[in-house]
């Protein structure tokens, strides 16, 4: 995984709109946030290989990015993104890390199942 | 002496910090180690620092790891069992059962080794050990292999006293450590403060503690 280049992620993501696609979206704070730490709350959530198609997609902000993908029914929306792989050339691999190297939250797209 | 300790655990790694040596030890000693491994840790949010994978490619890195850390602590039967991480406990708890009790019948353990169900914090360590006795449960009383069962949530020895079962694994710590590296993308000495050679680490790392579970 490479640092986001969002000009490559827009591109990506033109390219990946009006089409139906899997959609991996999770967001976990850790199985043992709160057994290492009862201050801290575990709370986890994933959604594998749903389909969606959004007629327009865009990344926004800095780093970490915000991803939001309009979909004729609604949202797709991701905060937090600092991380994708470069030498994906027909799907979205976007995720983000914390200092730690931790995943925090994952959004893919793909026109094939993951 | 156990002639075939049949290991059943939902994600890679799960093996190394509670039971690789006490499975070293044994299998020093003539025994057979049979692994299940439900999952392949898919949903793991450690990835390795610098990052070594993502969410698509962690899944064959971890079989990898997996496989390495078999070969470290010497199992000589890996089972991978195709879950998907998270999901044990929303599985098909009959196609669980029967899968286990078809690999218990094959492999006739003497002992079999899993997570204190509702001891063991991770969903599905809980899920798995429930899994594991269920299935022994329904066993005849006198085809039951021992259950041996590791517990770590917080508070668990006020409910289920002291482990019964304590192994000395101080000559095993080779193999154990060696099972630790190999899941580079799930534990770091380097980013854990500590290290191999830690006098508290080598005190702590050479016992290893299990619940036998008593049925009925």
């Amino acid at each position: 995984m490479q640092l986001i280049n969002p000009g490559m992620v827009q591109e990506m993501l033109d390219s990946l709109k009006n089409q139906d696609l899997y959609i991996h979206l999770e967001m976990t704070t850790g199985a043992y946030a709160s057994h290492n730490d009862s201050s801290k709350f575990t709370a986890s959530t994933f959604i594998h290989n749903g389909v969606v198609r959004y007629s327009q997609g865009s990344i926004a902000g800095f780093g970490p990015y915000r991803v939001g993908l309009k979909m004729e029914q609604g949202w797709v929306y991701s905060q937090g993104l600092t991380h994708f792989e470069e030498t994906e050339t027909d799907r979205l691999i976007m995720a983000g890390h914390d200092s730690d190297g931790k995943l925090v939250v994952a959004l893919q797209l793909s026109r094939q199942p993951f | 002496m156990e002639k075939h300790i049949l290991v059943v655990f939902p994600h890679p790694d799960d093996e190394s910090f509670g039971t690789s040596g006490t499975l070293a030890k044994h299998i020093q000693a003539g025994t057979q180690v049979t692994y299940a491994c439900l999952t392949l840790g898919e949903m793991a949010r450690n990835m390795g620092n610098p990052i070594l994978a993502n969410r698509v490619t962690l899944p064959e890195l971890r079989r990898k790891e997996l496989e390495e850390s078999c070969r470290a602590i010497g199992i000589q039967d890996l089972r991978l069992m195709g879950l998907h991480d998270k999901t044990v406990e929303f599985e098909d708890q009959e196609m669980l059962t029967s899968r286990l009790r078809a690999l218990i019948d094959e492999v006739k353990p003497s002992l079999i080794i899993t997570f204190y169900p509702g001891y063991a914090v991770h969903p599905d360590h809980d899920a798995t050990g429930a899994a594991v006795i269920r299935t022994v449960t329904a066993m005849p009383k006198k085809e039951r292999p021992k259950v041996h069962c590791l517990a770590f949530s917080n508070g668990c020895e006020k409910i289920l006293g002291k482990p019964d079962v304590l192994v000395d694994v101080r000559d095993y710590l080779p193999q154990k450590f060696a099972s630790i590296r190999a899941h580079q993308s799930q534990f770091r000495w380097e980013t854990s403060g500590q290290s191999e050679l830690d006098k508290a680490v080598l005190e702590r790392f050479s016992q290893e503690r299990f619940w036998t579970y008593h049925f009925e």
